[in-house]
């Protein structure tokens, strides 16, 4: 494969669109709703209305409203323009729907279906890089992503720089680890790439395991082969040929994605023995995970791809010393390596400019909980809270906003008096709760705070490995302390107690998981107190 | 199926198309994967039971999983589930005696835009009502009586 290659399946697959194109959305939250059948009958309605010359309907992936779905985008005629005026967004489109929408994409007019403001702040105040193929591309087509720029940085990366270059563009980018602790991801490759390994992998971690988190799977779903590219550029400047993608088993669409990315990529020469005619070969594996929240914690991954049962194991040392199977071994979310690309090819000046000071680059959210525009965000660094919920998510409809939880099991929740916030990796942790890998959920006056907080103590119960003692006693009697507030049958002392206990499960755990499990607790005893003693007086004047 | 490599690490890949074959994992069928890949029954049983995906007893006819992630929660799936376990006399995770119905929870299928969402014999549905619910339950026992 040539890179002049590479541009003639770009050149083919530009001549190929036709002047009218729909494009449906084939993202599970979409497809949840139908999504399916919206696409078959709108390939259907095509040749009855005898505009195959004029008219072509593209499954592409997600368009980020998710609330609105099954969403459904008519364009043209395109004419080559990039982004034409009259794009127009339908929501909410039935099966039934179809035939009116392709007879008005050829005539051109605005069919009688209710359609998304397109000018609305949701779609304005995102700024796509992770995600600026997402909806745009077909995911099962490998030439639709190499037509958007797909593939280029590889090749740059291969044939003009060197290893140690592609680090030092990573490092002067200021790209932080976007699983959720926020460690420099350069800093992570020039360790990996310094160890004197004899093998090294790469290992891209997809195990999206917060509830109320679906950005990882959004992009998995929307665009595999742009975390491929991030991988092969990683193992290339770390000097490993082999990796790994550690997925949720309940994610099938997703898995079927990467299974057909991986495929296609091989048989293309962009994955295997010899890419580009370099001296570098690389391949990628899947591992599909079984439900496990801690897998999601580095060591416990790299367990559970070895065929373990997912328990982690003390750090240091850490896996770019001592990984899988004991080799040195370079672990990064999803997201992370969405960015790699890029980077690399618009340089990495042009990503430090986004974001803050400390904190480089955009974030993808999933918003969720209840708020009125539900879905995929992505955002610059430093942007407040109050933009991304009041703006972006349109508030909620007829109530107030009460608290934002961020980070999932791990976080915290951050109370309305404190939504003018930066989001950063720094300021989210000097609130108590953390970046997290990404979910967002918007509770009103309606949620009790000391429920929430039993909901995640229950949920790091059931998730504990069990392997330390902290996490496995600690979470167990914290969420009985937590039931026992929640029934109003708890007294000062016990509150005392459960304070006792965060502190010790906090500083005594061996991995993440125990160690910010009780977060949740922390964060809501700070801002919500009030609730937990109210809760506390209610049971005093019962007895 | 386990022509693919007989590698102690594909332990969990092995697991996974076992339960897809079998619809669950007893005893038999663990000591034979555990021969096939050399890996002591002991490390075996320890995997699956590990994982919340693999499952040592049958389901159920049907199975009906309520989604109890975050988004979920906080839009009522609580009130779901308290639902379907009083009208079914199952608890989260058990199967009725007549191997009718299996009611399992899930941690966030990832489709929180439809909040709260509930799957029926892996058909996501959003929005649901406890009677949505409870109506889907009395379709199903309603077929099965036709048969």
């Amino acid at each position: 494969m040539e890179k002049s290659e590479l541009e003639a399946i770009a050149d083919k697959e530009r001549r190929a669109r036709k002047p009218v194109c729909v494009s449906c959305c084939t993202a599970a939250g979409c497809l949840s709703a139908n999504g399916g059948e919206v696409l078959e009958g709108l390939r259907a309605a095509v040749p009855a209305d005898g505009a195959d010359e004029r008219i072509e309907v593209r499954a592409v992936g997600c368009m980020k409203l998710c609330s609105r779905g099954p969403l459904v985008r008519t364009q043209g005629p395109a004419g080559g323009t990039e982004k034409p005026p009259d794009e127009i967004l339908y929501e909410r489109v039935a099966p039934a729907d179809t035939g009116a929408l392709i007879r008005a994409a050829v005539n051109n007019v605005r069919a009688e279906h209710p359609a998304i403001d397109l000018s609305q702040p949701f779609f304005t105040r995102q700024k796509p890089i992770v995600l600026e193929n997402c909806g745009r591309i077909e995911p099962e087509r490998i030439e639709s992503y190499i037509e958007a720029n797909g593939y280029r940085a590889l090749h740059l990366a291969l044939r003009e720089k060197a290893p140690a270059e592609v680090v030092k563009e990573i490092t002067r980018s200021g790209l932080r680890g976007r699983g959720g602790a926020g460690f420099p991801a350069g800093v992570k490759w020039a360790l990996v790439a310094k160890s004197p390994s004899e093998r090294k992998y790469v290992v891209c971690n997809a195990d999206e395991g917060d509830p109320g988190a679906f950005m990882d799977r959004s992009i998995l779903e929307s665009d595999p082969h742009r975390v491929l590219e991030g991988m092969a550029i990683a193992a290339y400047a770390v000097g490993a040929s082999q990796g790994y993608i550690y997925i949720r088993g309940e994610y099938p669409l997703a898995i079927n994605r990467l299974q057909s990315a991986i495929r296609t990529a091989r048989r293309l020469g962009l994955l295997g023995g010899r890419i580009f005619d370099s001296p570098f070969d690389f391949n990628v594996d899947l591992r599909i995970g079984a439900g496990a929240f801690v897998c999601g914690e580095e060591t416990a991954l790299m367990a559970s791809i070895e065929g373990k049962r997912g328990s982690p194991s003390p750090r240091p040392p850490y896996p770019a010393e001592h990984g899988l199977w004991g080799h040195s071994t370079l672990i990064n979310n999803v997201e992370t390596l969405a960015n790699v690309a890029p980077i690399l090819l618009h340089g990495a000046d042009w990503f430090a400019s986004v974001g803050t000071e400390k904190s480089k680059g955009t974030k993808v959210f999933a918003l969720a909980g209840k708020i009125a525009n539900t879905g995929l965000i992505e955002v610059p660094m430093g942007i407040s809270l109050r933009e991304i919920v009041e703006d972006i998510g349109g508030g909620i409809p007829g109530g107030r906003v009460k608290a934002v939880q961020t980070g999932g099991p791990s976080g915290g929740c951050i109370p309305a008096e404190h939504l003018d916030t930066p989001v950063d990796y720094e300021s989210l942790a000097s609130l108590g709760s953390i970046m997290g890998s990404g979910g967002m959920i918007v509770m009103d006056e309606s949620n009790n705070m000391v429920d929430v907080a039993r909901f995640f103590m229950e949920f790091c119960m059931d998730e504990s490995c069990g392997k330390c003692i902290p996490c496995r006693a600690g979470t167990v009697q914290m969420h009985g302390l937590l039931k026992k507030i929640c029934d109003g049958e708890a007294t000062a002392d016990d509150l005392a107690l459960l304070e006792n206990l965060c502190d010790m499960v906090k500083h005594t755990s061996l991995c993440g998981l125990g160690q910010t499990s009780p977060n949740p607790v922390l964060s809501t005893l700070r801002f919500f107190r009030h609730e937990y003693e109210n809760l506390l007086v209610a049971e005093a004047i019962g007895t | 199926m386990k022509k693919l490599r007989y590698q102690p690490d594909s332990l969990i890949e092995v697991l996974h198309s076992a339960q897809g074959l079998f619809g669950c994992l007893n005893n038999d069928l663990l000591l034979y994967v555990a021969h096939a890949l050399k890996l002591p029954p002991s490390r075996v049983y320890g995997v699956a039971t590990f994982y919340h995906f693999f499952t040592l007893e049958p389901r159920g006819r049907h199975t009906c999983t309520i989604c109890m992630g975050t988004a979920c929660y906080v839009k009522g799936a609580g009130a779901l589930l308290a639902a379907v376990e009083q009208e079914s006399g199952l608890k989260d995770g058990m199967s009725a005696e007549d191997g009718s119905l299996s009611l399992t929870t899930a941690r966030c299928l990832g489709s929180c835009g439809l909040a709260p969402a509930v799957v029926y014999d892996g058909e996501v549905a959003g929005h649901q009502g406890p009677e949505d619910v409870l109506n889907k339950l009395k379709e199903w026992e309603a077929d099965h009586g036709e048969e």
